[in-house]
């Protein structure tokens, strides 16, 4: 059994390459996943000048690793369908977990690696990282978080990359602006709150906020707890679903 | 294990359409299983179910002795398998793609690179080996994949259409590839549309047609069921009419081709001696004489137009 485990933890690792060599090591991804995010936290620092730099570049990492952490993960699927790679992989001896874990391992490498970019300019900046550690934590279970949330989103079986693509944009936009990176956790509404309570990346903007800022509206701890349990709920989720419709690609 | 497939009221259905219907057969060691039917019979469904692809809504399909149900991973673990709708990766290159079946397959590395140039050079790609998929032709593409499907050795090999639509160099040589494999203990599960291909390649052949198994034999065997298929060609010294070679008895159809007739019979002894008596009666000579066994399309063409 932990052999078995441990095997095809080995294989998702070959997913995982190809998954980097196809798809992830491409400008157009690289651009996208650090430009959208940097244009709408340069929108808010123009129109936002009683917010502190800190707020604003604790609210750029999480959307930098939200968008690209989600930004390649949901078309993977549709898109090999659709090119006829996916039946190759299926007739394969790996499991769907393995291929999951795989799109997850790749989404997850990049999503912290491009973490990079918006942590430098904020240091440029003149902000301080109060406290390494937790942003080095915060960055990986976010990234494992967003990476199967990806997942979740190209779990419809359409094999068309543009369908998947709008219900994808439409969902990341809505928890970008629900999440207190535009406007501070205290300063929402009630109801605000209680949405934003739902949403991970409140979760991670806030630990985020905690290491650049030293201001958190949860505790640390909590952050971090319901950061894993939305990890671990988000990529149970993409399993079963995809274990559900991946037979319905092909 | 004398099966290595054993396929037991395999069954699947499309939105109330029954792709394939209650199906049993089974695939012995070493052999060249060919599996024929035309477009829409069933034959990628039932490759796809064999394979685990496509999950079947009854019965059952066992892979060197593995339910592809219950234990997926064990029975995958030594298939090779080249799909009729598959494709290579054409952002990697044909190196990349084959280490890429090597990880998921879990064979290790050096293992991996030492199969991986070989089956490339067998398969006249390994100057190419890094070159993107990308710039590659449609049989160079195919003998990719099959050079995919052997990375792990496998004990069994399913083919879908493998030769389809290919140049004949690449058809030549992944048929020759095919032929060697019973030398190496590998059994092949073979579906094609070409019957020459068949008729030469395999040693058991089973013909769907709407989704039921028509017929299963060697293709000799199904070929002398169909005896009221069999025919003679034969020709004279000088022209004679068609009409003038109906009153013979056991004639079933004539057909002229050029200078020579081709007669259906039921029994072929009988026609010979009374067309030596034809011609002896009116002073011909019998330039050439030849019986005619139905090819494997005709007896297809027959069996599935019964069906």
């Amino acid at each position: 059994m932990t052999f078995q485990f441990l095997d095809q933890l080995k294989r998702s690792l070959g997913i995982m390459k190809k998954d980097i060599r196809i798809y992830y090591l491409k400008g157009p991804v690289v651009i996208s996943g650090f430009l959208m995010p940097l244009f709408l936290f340069l929108a808010f620092f123009i129109g936002s000048r009683n917010l502190s730099i800190e707020f604003l570049i604790s609210g750029l990492i999480g959307m930098t690793v939200f968008f690209t952490a989600t930004a390649v993960s949901p078309i993977i699927a549709p898109w090999e369908a659709q090119v006829q790679t996916l039946e190759r992989l299926i007739s394969c001896p790996i499991s769907i977990t393995t291929l999951i874990f795989g799109d997850m391992l790749a989404s997850f490498i990049f999503g912290i690696l491009i973490a990079i970019l918006p942590i430098a300019i904020g240091l440029a900046m003149g902000t301080h990282i109060t406290n390494p550690i937790i942003l080095i934590l915060g960055l990986l279970l976010g990234g494992v978080c967003f990476s199967s949330f990806g997942l979740i989103l190209s779990s419809p079986p359409s094999n068309a990359p543009s369908n998947i693509m709008m219900i994808s944009s439409l969902v990341r936009f809505s928890l970008v602006f629900i999440s207190g990176i535009f406007i501070p956790l205290e300063n929402m509404p009630y109801w605000g709150k209680i949405i934003a309570s739902f949403s991970p990346l409140t979760y991670f903007t806030d630990l985020t906020r905690y290491t650049l800022q030293g201001t958190n509206y949860y505790p640390v701890l909590l952050d971090f707890i319901l950061l894993l349990g939305f990890s671990a709920l988000f990529f149970i989720l993409a399993v079963k679903l995809h274990q559900r419709t991946i037979y319905k690609r092909l | 294990m004398d099966h290595v497939v054993e396929v037991q009221n395999l069954t699947k259905i499309y939105n109330k359409l029954v792709a394939v219907d209650h199906i049993n057969f089974e695939v012995k060691k070493g052999e060249i299983f060919g599996f024929l039917g035309p477009n829409g019979a069933g034959k990628t469904t039932t490759v796809r179910m064999l394979t685990g692809i496509i999950k079947p809504i009854e019965g059952h399909a066992i892979i060197l002795g593995h339910d592809i149900q219950k234990e997926p991973l064990k029975a995958k673990q030594n298939i090779g398998v080249v799909p009729e709708t598959s494709n290579a990766y054409v952002d990697l290159s044909a190196w990349q793609n084959m280490m890429l079946m090597a990880e998921l397959y879990g064979i290790p590395k050096k293992e991996a690179e030492a199969r991986a140039e070989d089956l490339l050079r067998r398969l006249s790609l390994y100057q190419r080996k890094n070159s993107k998929v990308k710039g590659f032709s449609k049989g160079m593409k195919q003998r990719l994949i099959l050079c995919m499907a052997l990375i792990n050795d496998p004990v069994l090999v399913f083919l879908d259409e493998p030769t389809s639509g290919l140049d004949v160099q690449s058809s030549r040589m992944i048929r020759e590839i095919l032929l060697e494999f019973p030398k190496e203990g590998k059994t092949i599960f073979l579906t094609t549309h070409n019957m020459d291909e068949a008729s030469h390649l395999c040693d058991r052949v089973a013909i769907i047609n709407h989704g039921k198994i028509a017929a299963i034999d060697r293709p000799a065997t199904l070929k002398n069921t169909i005896k009221k298929l069999n025919s003679i060609e034969i020709s004279f010294d000088s022209t004679i009419k068609a009409e003038n070679l109906s009153k013979i008895p056991h004639i079933i159809e004539i057909r002229k081709e050029g200078d020579k007739f081709i007669i259906s019979t039921d029994d072929v002894d009988d026609l010979i001696h009374s067309l030596t008596d034809f011609a002896e009666s009116q002073k011909l000579k019998i330039i050439s004489l030849n019986t005619m066994a139905p090819s494997l399309e005709e007896v297809f063409v027959k069996l599935t137009g019964e069906v």
